[in-house]
């Protein structure tokens, strides 16, 4: 570890490296000496292969070393590292699972660590995208199983048989000829000086030995700290010495202090300091959005001696930004012809030669992730070292942007990582880290937690994209369509990297807009322009949710117009079983993953609807005043299906009951599976009812959650219902979870709304319809 | 001066009466399960027992324990065995668990007063406990396990 750097691991949230060195015998000990020479030929963004996918193509790639993951003390403690970020996902059980399988420990002996940010040792550590499990799984099991193979050989050598006799399982090593047997403590060490298994010895352990992968009891590995209010958060951290800072940011995206006095809130008992943070010129990438920072004893005055602050501010060039007139500017575009980024056969042909056309203009408004725990940091900055302990879904992104920032070398910054209470993207933008630094700089080093309050948060936010999609589609004499014009209009992610970028990248059009898995002839995908005016940034499924809400629900609006039923007019458009290359559909970006590996499957699309239909009891008779709503999507490599019930009264929409089903492959962990769709039911009854953010004069209207209105338990189904598709094997490659399931939630509810009353609404939230 | 009990302990408190006692556990006890979500009164992560009544600590002065008992969810049991804490493992409610400890403190303290509770009793008490992971279900299926476990231990 690095000098100046380790002297505070004690101080580290999770406790993870500290307790290591001092303890451990195979793994971290010898890690650290062995890290800098780590041989390269694990790494591998060095293969050669002209075009790389997945785990291959992430910044920094992948590491299967069992000393980076693995360590084992001397009682024969296994504790496992864990290099992606905790929000909730599970991915911190799934590892564990992951490992502990490979090696054959007992459950009651394996203890996670967290890693800090650095993806030379630990290969990529972006949370996000659903791919934690999707990447890591296979180089976690070789982790694993290497480490077995050593421990085997070690007690081989010392017993004087063949390695192949020996057998690591139940947390013991057994020779069965002898009746040897040793617990792994006796032989860590001796195990942690061998050289590393060859990669083709490695053996992988077949899934019908599986104890823990794909079953569902091995319970939250972070269980009782949770439930103790023991688990540390970004916003939990403690130094001896620590300052509390908030910030007051420009209201208006791109805004600036004009000037301030800061004498009022120096009088504020426990304020200690208050000045300007200087914002960074554009794009404003993960920067900070600048301001008057102020720093005080505890939060509270910090808070206080915010509200005394006297501020004008310059608002720039979004100080007009309004969201009423953005969208009605957004329709403007969706009328006119613009770029196509899919084009099959001769749509305006097949259009003008229709008996019937059907068209839909749908609207989903900007959103905030609003994760329960805000952004929050706690900083260091002295003697030329910066250290942090955050909650960060981007730990070596964050790292970075912190030494560019302070202007300090690679090695003399380090990103300690907490447990996030909640990310949904929002977390993957480090701003809040970059600004606790400066907070600590600004105070002579002494250490500084940043908190936003929950005001910051939802004003500040990299909010969710706004988009108008409009869907026009010429029908047949069956009522099916023979074209399908959409036109995707929405401020781009990419605005926040380059500045003035008005066009979906790649990776938004192939969130469900340009890879439509559908059987018509002739298809025409355009994207128009569209400015942002805020921070445009991910939220959990990003442009899946506007492209699967307008899709399912025009879906609808046909099998209507072809007086069909919705389910059955979905499954014929899908059309037969096939297997689509993403690459021909014109998605060239496929998840980042190979297209020859990952196809989008029609069958299991399928399969996926027809299991939430059955679980809702889809045709059955109901009660005045309810529907039924269907929408399927394909999301993140992974197949996702939803049935709602809604019931509408006077009262509004009330959501009676859900079938969500997923097919993503192999289950690892079947239960965390189930509770992830269970979340992202609730998240996306949110999106759908009641959620949004709106802008006048450049400043979001929604400050808290008084008025940024979420899902709360009345509201939530009382019958959810989890079906889980399960894979042949675990040989297939696997699909995400932690998306997939929020994009269909919100078509399903308006077309069970429709289904329920005959009003189609085309804009979310739905509730805004319905209330008075 | 205030005089009041944190977690069994006394406390004289001599500074700004007004400050909410969230960030009195927070920042000068270190009692950090008690969380910060809103400031408003508006989501629950707060929660705490004042004289075993769950309250809001984000809006709660401090002035407002003279003489009273406060309870954080790291003194709702000695071990981590309330039965509502029992249940919340044994189903695995937690998504980021961020917003359990507020759920958990207000789901024993509806137990301490309704020991049979039907989903409309829950839906009512636990509305102001926001989850941004959507744990419902399984904080519904809990406090209802929790009920059976603390009338049959
Ligand atoms: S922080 Fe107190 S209710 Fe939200
Ligand atoms: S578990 Fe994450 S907010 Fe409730």
């Amino acid at each position: 570890m690095r000098p100046g750097i380790a002297a505070d691991a004690k101080t580290q949230a999770l406790g993870a490296s500290s307790e290591l060195s001092r303890r451990t015998v195979l793994g971290a000990a010898a890690a650290l000496i062995v890290s800098a020479a780590l041989p390269t030929g694990s790494l591998a963004q060095e293969s050669n292969a002209p075009l790389k996918f997945g785990r291959d193509a992430m910044p920094n790639g992948w590491r299967d070393d069992p000393r980076v993951f693995v360590a084992i003390d001397r009682e024969g403690i296994v504790t496992v590292t864990c290099h992606r970020s905790e929000m909730g996902q599970g991915v911190r059980t799934s590892i564990a699972m992951t490992v502990a399988e490979e090696l054959g420990a007992e459950w009651s002996k394996v203890r996670i660590a967290q890693a800090w940010g650095d993806e030379t040792r630990f290969g990529n550590q972006d949370t996000d995208g659903s791919r934690s499990l999707r990447h890591f799984f296979m180089p976690l099991r070789r982790a694993g199983a290497a480490a077995r193979i050593m421990l085997e050989q070690a007690a081989a050598k010392e017993w004087g048989v063949s390695a192949s006799e020996v057998r690591a399982e139940d947390h013991m090593l057994r020779h069965a000829a002898s009746g040897r047997e040793a617990g792994w403590g006796e032989f860590a060490e001796r195990a942690a000086r061998l050289p590393l298994p060859d990669e083709k010895s490695l053996t992988l352990r077949p899934a019908a030995e599986f104890r823990y992968l794909g079953k569902d009891h091995t319970g939250l590995i972070d269980n009782h700290d949770i439930t103790t209010g023991k688990a540390t958060y970004g916003i939990d951290v403690r130094l001896d010495g620590l300052l509390y800072a908030v910030i007051a940011r420009p209201p208006v995206f791109g805004g600036a202090v004009k000037s301030f006095d800061g004498a009022a809130a120096m009088k504020v008992p426990g304020v200690l300091k208050v000045f300007a943070i200087e914002p960074s010129p554009p794009p404003t990438e993960f920067n900070p959005l600048g301001g008057i920072a102020v720093v005080a004893k505890n939060t509270w005055a910090a808070i206080k001696g915010r509200e005394a602050l006297k501020i004008e501010w310059n608002d720039g060039p979004n100080g007009s930004y309004d969201s009423a007139a953005f969208r009605a500017s957004l329709e403007d575009a969706a009328r006119k012809p613009a770029k196509p980024v899919r084009a099959d056969g001769d749509v305006d042909a097949a259009l003008a030669g229709a008996t019937k056309r059907v068209v839909g203009e749908y609207y989903i408004p900007h959103l905030a992730q609003a994760p329960m725990e805000p952004p929050a940091a706690t900083a260091r900055v002295a003697n030329g070292t910066c250290e942090v302990w955050t909650c960060t879904q981007a730990p070596q992104a964050t790292h970075d942007r912190l030494a560019k920032r302070l202007g300090l070398k690679p090695d003399q910054v380090r990103v300690n990582v907490t447990l996030l209470g909640g990310g949904f993207g929002r977390k993957s933008k480090p701003d809040y880290v970059v600004e606790a630094a400066l907070c600590s700089q600004a105070m002579d080093g002494a250490p500084v937690k940043l908190t936003w309050t929950r005001e910051d948060d939802i004003q500040h936010s990299y909010y969710h994209t706004v988009s108008v999609e409009r869907i026009e589609a010429a029908l047949d004499e069956k009522g099916m369509p023979t074209a399908w014009l959409h036109r995707s209009v929405a401020p781009t992610i990419g605005s926040i990297f380059v500045d003035g970028a008005k066009n979906e990248l790649p990776f938004e059009l192939g969130m469900g807009l340009v890879n439509l898995p559908f059987a018509i002839p002739n298809v025409r995908i355009e994207n128009p322009e569209a400015a942002a005016h805020v921070r445009i940034g991910w939220f959990r499924s990003v442009s899946n949710i506007p492209h699967a809400f307008a899709i399912q629900s025009f879906v609808a609006e046909l099998a209507h117009a072809a007086s069909r039923d919705p389910k059955e007019y979905l499954l014929e458009l899908i059309g037969p079983d096939r297997i689509l290359d993403a690459v021909k559909l014109g998605d060239v970006w496929n998840y980042g993953e190979d297209p020859s590996v990952y196809r989008l499957d029609t069958a299991r699309l399928k399969r996926a609807i027809d299991a939430a239909a059955t679980g809702i009891g889809w045709g059955r008779k109901l009660e005045k005043g309810r529907g039924l709503g269907i929408a399927g999507h394909y999301s993140f490599v992974t197949y996702t299906a939803v049935a709602a019930e809604v019931e509408v009264t006077d009262g509004g929409i009330a959501v009676r009951q859900v079938d969500i089903a997923i097919d993503c492959g192999p289950q690892v962990n079947p239960e965390r599976i189930r509770s992830q769709m269970e979340g992202a039911v609730v998240m996306g009854m949110g999106l759908a009812l009641s959620a949004e953010i709106s802008f006048k004069n450049g400043r979001a209207e929604q400050g808290n959650f008084d008025a940024y209105d979420l899902t709360r338990i009345d509201a939530a189904p009382r019958i959810l219902n989890v079906h889980l598709l399960p894979a042949t094997t675990f040989d297939r490659p696997l699909g995400g979870v932690g998306e997939p399931g929020v994009p269909p939630v919100a078509p399903a509810i308006a077309n069970a709304v429709f289904a329920a009353t005959g009003k189609r609404i085309r804009a979310l939230p739905l509730n805004k319809e319905f209330s008075a | 001066m205030v005089d009041f009990t944190v977690n069994g302990t006394d406390k004289s408190y001599d500074g700004d009466e007004a400050m909410p006692l969230l960030w009195y556990l927070r920042d000068e006890l270190g009692l950090t399960g008690t969380k910060f979500g809103c400031g408003i009164a508006a989501c629950g992560a707060c929660t705490i027992h004042i004289d075993g009544e769950a309250v809001r600590g984000c809006v709660t002065p401090i002035s407002a324990a003279a003489g009273k008992a406060v309870v954080t969810i790291e003194a709702l049991s000695k071990d981590g065995d309330h039965p509502v804490q029992i249940a919340w493992r044994e189903l695995n409610v937690a998504q980021c668990g961020y917003c359990q400890p507020g759920q958990m403190m207000q789901a024993a303290a509806l137990l301490a007063t309704t020991p049979e509770p039907t989903d409309d009793d829950i839906d009512e008490q636990m509305y102001g406990n926001l989850c941004r992971c959507g744990t419902y279900p399984r904080i519904r299926a809990a406090i209802k396990l929790a009920a059976a476990k603390a009338a049959r231990p």
